[in-house]
């Protein structure tokens, strides 16, 4: 029985895990290539996870296959996601782009406000019920007391995407121009690299993956408001932060360790301290480890 | 084929290039020199479109391309090897040869331009799975010089190439400018503080001093001019 316990406690983390790792690549990525925290993020998670509500809502008034409705659901937040992300930097980042960075950051502080307070006035402040959109499935059943099929269905297609992003950077075209953007966006220009249409595409990237992340965890949880963006995308900044922000693989290694760490600190301590054992292992690395887990040490060009 | 007319470009308030005219012919090297600070890397990046020009024009191959973005200015035949080589540390110099072909679909043609760079610098082909962070200096500037090649540019924009190298790597630097500009009849716009060298192999030169031109003749008469000797070649 114990044993169990630690099983149930190690998927919670690693559903856990996966959803931080969604939402903090877009930090990350976003990061690496315009040297910008991107506090809206969450707020697209958001949006993702609503857009997936009201489309999923309106598939099921007609009796739609409910794989069908997943798939156009979780498509259709992508999409908006994605359309939200790239016209959030064209009004609020890009004009800002030669500017101290501290007007930028303030800028996305206000855009976070403003998505909040926009979906707040548009839906409501009361939680609304999240239809079961992930498809249940038989073969797991010998072992549900440890996985359900939501947390597994959470994992494969987390793993699946990583998979497929790592690919994208490595050995694309556009993702080695987005590493090298990276790494010196003046010389990227020099070689003939459009910067804008890198930044688009990473905010559509992060943005999409945020999405997904949004509208998985939101069917696992069943519940939404406006605010869900707000908590998660502080928990995937400092699983971001803690990976060592601006690196990818150190994105999905800090949400990883946030997400179990969270998960057998709820289990073996108290379920009190839920949001404040993110807060302590973001110290105790920092202090460790200053650039965080798998950061570079970056001199700052002035 | 380049025509700089008048430009004038500033940071913030303070003017760095002051009233730039510069003309340069097919098939020529040209070179810039001036002291630190002069403005020289200020021309080539306003030249790249990577610094704004506030007046002036600068006119490539008949085509206006005043303040276009870096890419468009690549795209038609102008490419730059900057102050510092920047080579992109994390890449393999596989990736930082690829990035140098951004724009290019040639895959066959690539591939041979991709053998003339580790013909030119076989130090680069034994390299080749390795960071570009990790090359020395010497290598880097290589490395630099190979990836603007690779995109098979009109105009080769080099900002001190022999800058922090051992006399060994200028000297073989410099032989390869003069190699490309034979072989393949780029155009060099060569920036340099090491006057000496660069008046060596230049067929013209400007002299460059606080944002201004002061001076242009073929090179070989600047070699031998007082002031230049003065001030330049520590004669
Ligand atoms: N990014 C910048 N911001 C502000 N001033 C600059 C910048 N880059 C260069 N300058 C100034 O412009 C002038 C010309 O610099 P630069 O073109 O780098 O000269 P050079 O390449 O001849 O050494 C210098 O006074 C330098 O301080
Ligand atoms: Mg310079």
């Amino acid at each position: 029985m114990k044993l169990d316990f630690f099983f149930q406690l190690l998927m919670s983390g690693l559903t856990r895990g996966s959803i931080y790792a969604l939402i903090a690549l877009g930090y990350t990525m976003v990061y690496g290539i315009v040297k910008l925290i991107n506090f809206a993020h969450g707020e697209i998670y958001m949006i993702g996870a609503f857009t997936a509500l009201i489309v999923s809502g309106v598939l099921s008034m007609y009796g739609m296959n409910p794989v069908f409705i997943f798939l156009i659901a979780i498509t259709a937040a992508i999409i908006y996601s994605a359309a939200y992300g790239v016209t959030l930097e064209k009004i609020a980042y890009a004009p800002l782009r030669k500017a101290p960075r501290l007007s930028a950051l303030i800028s996305a502080i206000g855009m976070s406000m403003f998505l909040q307070n926009y979906v707040l006035l548009a839906q409501t402040s009361d939680f609304l019920p999240f239809p079961e959109l992930l498809p249940e499935f038989g073969f797991l059943d010998p072992v549900k007391f440890i996985i359900s099929t939501n947390q597994f269905l959470i994992l494969v297609t987390t793993t699946v995407v990583m998979v497929l992003l790592t690919f994208f950077i490595k050995f694309s075209r556009t993702g080695k121009a987005m590493r090298a953007t990276s790494q010196d966006r003046d010389m990227a220009q020099l070689v003939g690299i459009n910067i804008n249409k890198v930044i688009s595409i990473t905010f559509v990237i992060g943005s999409a993956l945020a999405a997904i992340g949004g509208v998985l965890i939101s069917s696992h949880i069943g519940q939404i408001n406006f605010y869900i963006g707000f908590i998660a995308g502080i928990k995937a900044f400092v699983a971001a932060v803690l990976g060592g922000i601006g690196s990818i693989p150190g994105a999905v290694l800090g949400s990883f360790v946030l997400g179990i760490t969270e998960s057998f600190g709820t289990g073996y301590i108290s379920s009190d301290y839920e949001d404040a054992f993110a807060f302590v292992i973001l110290i105790v690395i920092l202090i460790f480890k200053p650039s965080g887990l798998l950061g570079r040490k970056v001199s700052e060009k002035v | 084929m380049l025509k700089i007319k008048n430009i004038e470009t500033f940071y913030g308030n303070i003017q760095a290039l002051k009233d730039i005219s510069i003309e340069v012919k097919e098939g020529e090297i040209i070179t810039l020199i001036g002291a630190n600070g002069a403005g020289k890397s200020t021309t080539l990046m306003s030249l790249s479109g990577v610094v704004p020009v506030r007046s002036g024009s600068i006119e490539f191959l008949g085509k206006d391309i005043t303040n276009k973005n870096p890419d468009e200015i690549v795209a038609m035949g102008v490419s730059q090897v900057p102050e510092g080589r920047r080579i992109f540390p994390l890449l393999t110099v596989q990736e930082n040869l690829d990035m140098g072909s951004f724009l290019r679909k040639d895959k066959g043609e690539i591939k041979k331009d991709l053998e003339y760079m580790f013909e030119l610098f076989p130090r680069l082909a034994e390299r080749r799975t390795q960071q570009g962070g990790t090359l020395s200096g010497g290598e880097q500037q290589m490395l630099a010089i190979s990836r603007a090649l690779m995109a098979r540019p009109k105009l080769l924009l080099l900002d001190e190439p022999s800058l922090g190298l051992a006399p060994i790597f200028v000297q073989q630097i410099f032989d390869i400018i003069k190699r490309v500009n034979k072989e393949n009849n780029t155009t060099v716009f060569l920036v340099e503080q090491n006057a000496y060298m660069a008046l060596k192999i230049a067929h013209r030169g400007y002299v460059l001093e606080n944002g201004r031109i002061t001076m242009t003749n073929d090179a070989s008469v600047l070699l031998n001019d007082e002031n230049v000797k003065k001030a330049y070649l520590g004669i």
